[in-house]
């Protein structure tokens, strides 16, 4: 039997983190696992929405949804970042199911947060938009990073990554990392206003973990084999 | 001099040429805010026990204030509204924060101190403040300096009152409020958003001028303690947060002092902060603004106007100054 196995022959600091890759893949790979991700990751979404249309999103209801969205959109970025650095260092190899739909499930609630300004902010008036990113050098940080977020979205299908070959494909998408530092900026900048930088400072935290360990690995990678 | 906002006078100007007969009726409903809540809450529908206040605290009547502009006749914003979306660092920068955790301000026994340049300097107890003056309700817009704006019916009276009794000398030229730091029942404090204790400062004529608001109550009580308990300063035509809140010192100088948000972004927030559509604040625009719980998720933000509406009032306190400069 496998756990027998892993008894007799994994030593001792070994067998729990091998168990729990095991379980952690075994339910990654069940046929429930992609749609109840899909289910999750809509939740926060869907309760936005419900919270304009019942009007339990307090006194401010748009700045309520360009927060969430906001939020969401980092929370999603740093969830698909983590995919790489899981497998790697735990053995969460089914992660890898996942990581797809984590990034258009980022994208989508970047769409949303970019709706609530042009929309909800600025009431589709493009010259008060022209205006106004001036002004607000991070609105202008945040569009960069939801147009490179665009050829990312648009190559994400199988298709597109036969078309590119896998080397040009992943070329392509390793600009998430850029869009990662951006995002980062862009909610510094916005929360500057406020002095308060503690939130700012738990995102960049988690961003610059997963940057740092890619980072670390590839230069462990350059290094001359011992 | 301009006697009319230029931009959406329509809108500040019908209000003050509405009927007596719906001041009358506005009134009314004030008045069974102010009198009766506690016996009347049963009664009333949900809706309106939603935008009224819950009477949990004591009622602070209010007679219809004579002083002009100080009765817009636009739509109060909701009590609930007033009451739970605050800028009040002292318990957190979230709005939602002050209206959580200032549970444990305790607003009784205060006193305010009054020194500088006075020839009555001293201590007040907050009941001889409370009776200095007759108690006048005034409905007025407040702009915050972040692009939304709420219509506040507040209970008080003109800061002028009091400032005569304390009778300033010639050297005064300036007024600085001092208000609560009190890290025991203030949250905030721990946070180095600003330096604490929070200060604001007048010039002397602003502080004297009618419209200027010593307020101790809304909606006809007493302050709720995310509000500014239990007195705080309401100055309509500037950015909301040069009316300070919670109050413990008022000194007169003769220099004018530097402001707490002054000090924290010099290049952002000027000693003056006059609401001015047409001087944005460095990082937005200030010529537009989204009336809470009034303009609906897809409307269009509407016009900001120039001293938030009060130009006529108190725009000859600027004659000759280049408000872009002064900002």
């Amino acid at each position: 039997m496998r756990a027998w196995t892993w008894r007799r022959t994994s030593d001792a600091r070994g067998a729990a983190p091998a168990a729990i890759a095991a379980a952690v893949n075994a339910a990654l790979r069940h046929p429930a696992a992609k749609p109840a991700a899909f289910v999750l990751a809509s939740l926060p979404l869907l309760h936005l929405i419900w919270g304009a249309w019942a009007d339990t999103l307090g006194a401010n209801p748009a700045q309520a949804l360009s927060r969430g969205t906001g939020d969401w959109t980092l929370r999603l970025l740093c969830a698909t970042l983590a995919v790489t650095p899981l497998r790697e260092a735990f053995g969460w190899h089914a992660l890898l199911r996942l990581r797809r739909m984590l990034g258009l499930w980022t994208f989508a609630y970047a769409l949303a947060h970019l709706l609530c300004y042009a929309w909800l902010d600025m009431g589709f008036d493009a010259a008060a938009i022209v205006r106004d990113i001036p002004k607000r050098p991070f609105v202008l940080v945040g569009t960069l990073a939801f147009v490179l977020l665009l050829p990312l979205a648009g190559t994400s299908f199988d298709r597109a990554v036969r078309a590119l070959g896998g080397r040009r494909w992943r070329a392509l998408h390793r600009s998430v990392y850029a869009i990662a530092l951006l995002a980062v900026l862009h909610f510094l900048w916005a929360r500057s206003a406020k002095n308060d930088l503690a939130e700012v400072a738990v995102y960049a935290a988690i961003v610059a973990l997963l940057l740092g360990w890619r980072l670390r690995a590839a230069l462990r990678r350059q290094l001359p084999a011992r | 001099m301009h006697f009319l906002p230029e931009r959406g006078h329509g809108r500040s100007l019908a209000g003050e040429i509405t009927p007596p007969a719906l001041y009358a009726q506005r009134r009314r409903l004030l008045a069974q805010a102010a009198a009766g809540i506690g016996l009347i809450a049963g009664l009333r529908p949900p809706v309106v026990a939603q935008t009224q206040p819950a009477g949990r605290l004591p009622p602070l009547p209010g007679v219809r204030s004579a002083v002009p502009a100080a009765m817009t006749m636009e739509k109060p914003t909701r009590w609930q509204d007033v009451t739970t979306y605050n800028n009040f660092y002292e318990f957190g920068t979230d709005k939602s924060d002050p209206s959580r955790r200032a549970g444990q301000l305790k607003t009784r026994p205060w006193t305010v101190t009054i020194d500088g340049e006075v020839r009555k300097p001293g201590r007040w107890d907050l009941d001889a403040l409370l009776k200095l003056s007759p108690m006048e309700e005034r409905i007025y817009r407040l702009r915050c300096v972040e692009g939304w704006s709420m219509v506040v019916p507040w209970i008080g009276y003109s800061l002028a009152e009091l400032i005569r009794r304390v009778e300033p000398t010639g050297n005064a030229r300036f007024v600085q409020f001092t208000t609560l730091a009190d890290s025991a029942a203030m949250p905030g404090l721990r946070s180095s958003v600003l330096d604490w204790p929070y200060t604001e400062a007048l010039r002397l004529d602003e502080a004297m001028h009618p419209l200027t608001l010593l307020a101790f109550g809304l909606y006809g009580e007493v302050l709720p303690n995310q509000n500014g308990a239990p007195l705080r300063l309401v100055v309509p035509w500037k950015y909301g947060f040069k009316s300070a809140k919670s109050i413990v010192g008022i000194r007169f100088v003769d220099k004018q002092p530097a402001t707490s948000w002054e000090r924290a972004a010099p290049q952002e927030y000027g000693f003056y902060s006059n609401v001015n559509p047409k001087v944005d604040h460095p990082r937005w625009s200030q010529a537009t603004e989204r009336r809470i719980g009034e303009d609906g998720l897809f409307a269009k933000k509407r016009p900001t106007l120039m001293f938030n509406g009060y130009e006529a009032q108190v725009g000859q306190l600027y004659a000759g100054m280049d408000l872009a400069k002064d900002f």
